[in-house]
């Protein structure tokens, strides 16, 4: 009966930020990879990635039948979108203590963000 | 039958039952805000309907809201009104309620104290959905414009609903994060309750609902000193209130209360918890707090020094200036007026009537009379309940100055 909502998990990379060694990095990749698997094994995993820097960005813009491209990321803002997971949660609660394990495994601060609900047919 | 008695009755039935209707209803349909409107479709029929009182008037409201809700999801079809018809369905093979149910509000208060709303918005909402309180009362407990409690109200609602804050009492180990804002409020309610801010000054079913709420709380988590503590506090607090208004209804200090008046049971009951919380040895504000008035309620007198030795304490621990004020009447008792007004230097409570007070009070015993009536005015303007008003006026005109 309990209605299941989806939630993005965003973590937000900061420019300029000391950049982490190899060791620091090899450590996060190997805890986010333990957390993942918890999420599959709790069958609350939808979808998740972690994204290259923002650098790499482009931004597609559609106006009166003109298509225009232009490099770089949307915002021009210092904190950019650095990956993300999608959980299926039966409330909140459930995605912020996800949420939680995330942001201990990623060494960063998690945004918490339902999903609207898909249109109904 | 007069048309008068039961429109009273009605006013405090609403009073009493409105926050425990809306939890149950909450619980029923899912959904606050159509949780609050088959409450107010409920008391307007009320209105219409009761030439006497029903036997059990909260599980008469439960029951109309109920069928209200329904016959209104019937004609709706937003996915909203599916989801709590699909609820209700689910309901129907369990017992049927006759009335307001205790964990709801339980549930509901840990809903509208969750950390993912802003802290503000979660004592306006619980005032609102549990207290029963309307938006301007609220507003003026802040000292916020009414425009912004409503604003908060109305996106801690859209919040609860969007991101999907459950109903429910945290799991043990939650309950370190999700405690303490709960706390908050139902100090603010009480408090609110007994020095209500507009109408008359003490609101007695506001104060017996946050004791009520505090009671749960305390069954449900007995080795929290702080939900002891806070329980404590407002148990020693409501026992002097039976003295805190005169025969005709003025307000009457501490000191010249008639302690003969007191509520012996609840102050033996308040200082039995603050016993368990010295043996426990965590103090936090709410146990200071509650020993403070263990003090004023112990004995024939009270005993300003300990009274201050907690203040420092207290204040150490919440440096605000709200403690400072509070403190600076007990300096007054233990070190004199002058010292007091001294402490209360650079100490602002924008819009708050009782610092105005205070210092005219402490002007007035160093004989300083023109600057003692021009904060007794400021605290006038700024005092919210008639009885207030006339007590500092009477100050004010003790004072026999124009």
């Amino acid at each position: 009966m309990a209605t299941m909502k989806q939630y993005l998990l965003a973590v937000h990379m900061v420019e300029g930020a000391p950049t982490p060694s190899d060791d620091e990095i090899q450590t996060l990749y190997a805890q986010v990879d333990r957390v993942n698997k918890e999420l599959q094994d709790a069958g609350v995993w939808v979808f998740a990635g972690g994204l290259l820097p923002a650098e790499t960005a482009t931004v597609v813009r559609s106006e009166n039948g003109r298509t225009t491209m232009t490099d770089g990321p949307f915002a021009e803002t210092k904190e950019q979108l650095g990956g993300f997971w999608v959980l299926k949660c039966e409330d909140l609660d459930q995605a912020l203590s996800w949420a939680a394990k995330c942001a201990e495994a990623c060494a960063g601060p998690v945004e918490v963000r339902p999903f609207q609900d898909e249109p109904e047919s | 039958m007069t048309a008068a008695r039961p429109s009273a009755d009605l006013d405090r039935i609403y009073r009493a039952e409105y926050g425990r209707c809306v939890a149950t209803l909450v619980r029923l349909l899912g959904d606050v805000n159509l949780a609050e409107e088959a409450v107010q479709d409920a008391f307007a029929a009320a209105v219409e309907k009761w030439d006497t009182l029903p036997p059990n008037p909260g599980g008469w409201i439960v029951t109309t809201a109920r069928n209200r809700a329904v016959d209104r999801l019937r004609r709706e079809s937003t996915r909203e009104a599916r989801h709590a018809q699909a609820l209700l369905l689910h309901q129907r093979d369990e017992p049927q309620e006759v009335g307001p149910v205790r964990d709801d509000q339980l549930r509901l208060i840990f809903t509208c104290c969750h950390p993912a709303l802003a802290p503000d918005a979660r004592t306006a909402l619980t005032l609102r959905l549990l207290g029963g309180l309307e938006v301007p009362e609220i507003a003026r407990a802040y000292l916020v414009p009414e425009a912004t409690v409503a604003q908060r109200i109305v996106r801690a609602k859209k919040k609860i609903r969007d991101a999907g804050i459950p109903y429910r009492v945290p799991a043990a180990e939650e309950l370190p994060d999700r405690l303490p804002p709960v706390l908050t409020v139902l100090y603010l309610m009480f408090n609110e309750g007994y020095a209500a801010t507009t109408g008359p000054l003490i609101r007695t079913d506001l104060c017996a609902e946050a004791i009520r709420l505090a009671r749960e709380l305390a069954a449900l988590m007995p080795d929290e000193p702080e939900v002891l503590g806070l329980l404590a506090l407002l148990l020693l607090t409501e026992a002097r209130r039976p003295a805190r208004l005169g025969a005709t209804g003025e307000l009457v200090l501490l000191p010249d209360q008639d302690r003969s008046l007191w509520n012996r049971a609840l102050i033996a009951e308040g200082h039995e918890l603050v016993r368990r919380c010295l043996r426990r040895n965590r103090p936090g504000p709410y146990q200071l707090q509650a020993a403070i008035n263990a003090v004023h309620t112990d004995g024939a007198a009270t005993d300003w020094r300990q009274v201050l030795a907690l203040y420092d304490r207290l204040q150490a621990l919440v440096p605000t200036p709200v403690v400072a004020l509070n403190r600076a009447v007990a300096v007054a008792e233990v070190h004199g007026p002058a010292v007091a007004l001294a402490t209360l230097e650079g100490v602002e409570l924008p819009g708050y009537h009782l610092l105005p007070a205070t210092r005219a009070d402490l002007l007035a015993r160093l004989g300083r009379g023109a600057e003692a009536v021009a904060a007794y005015d400021e605290a006038i303007a700024l005092a919210g309940t008639e009885t207030e008003r006339v007590f500092l006026r009477g100050r004010r005109a003790r004072l026999g100055l124009p």
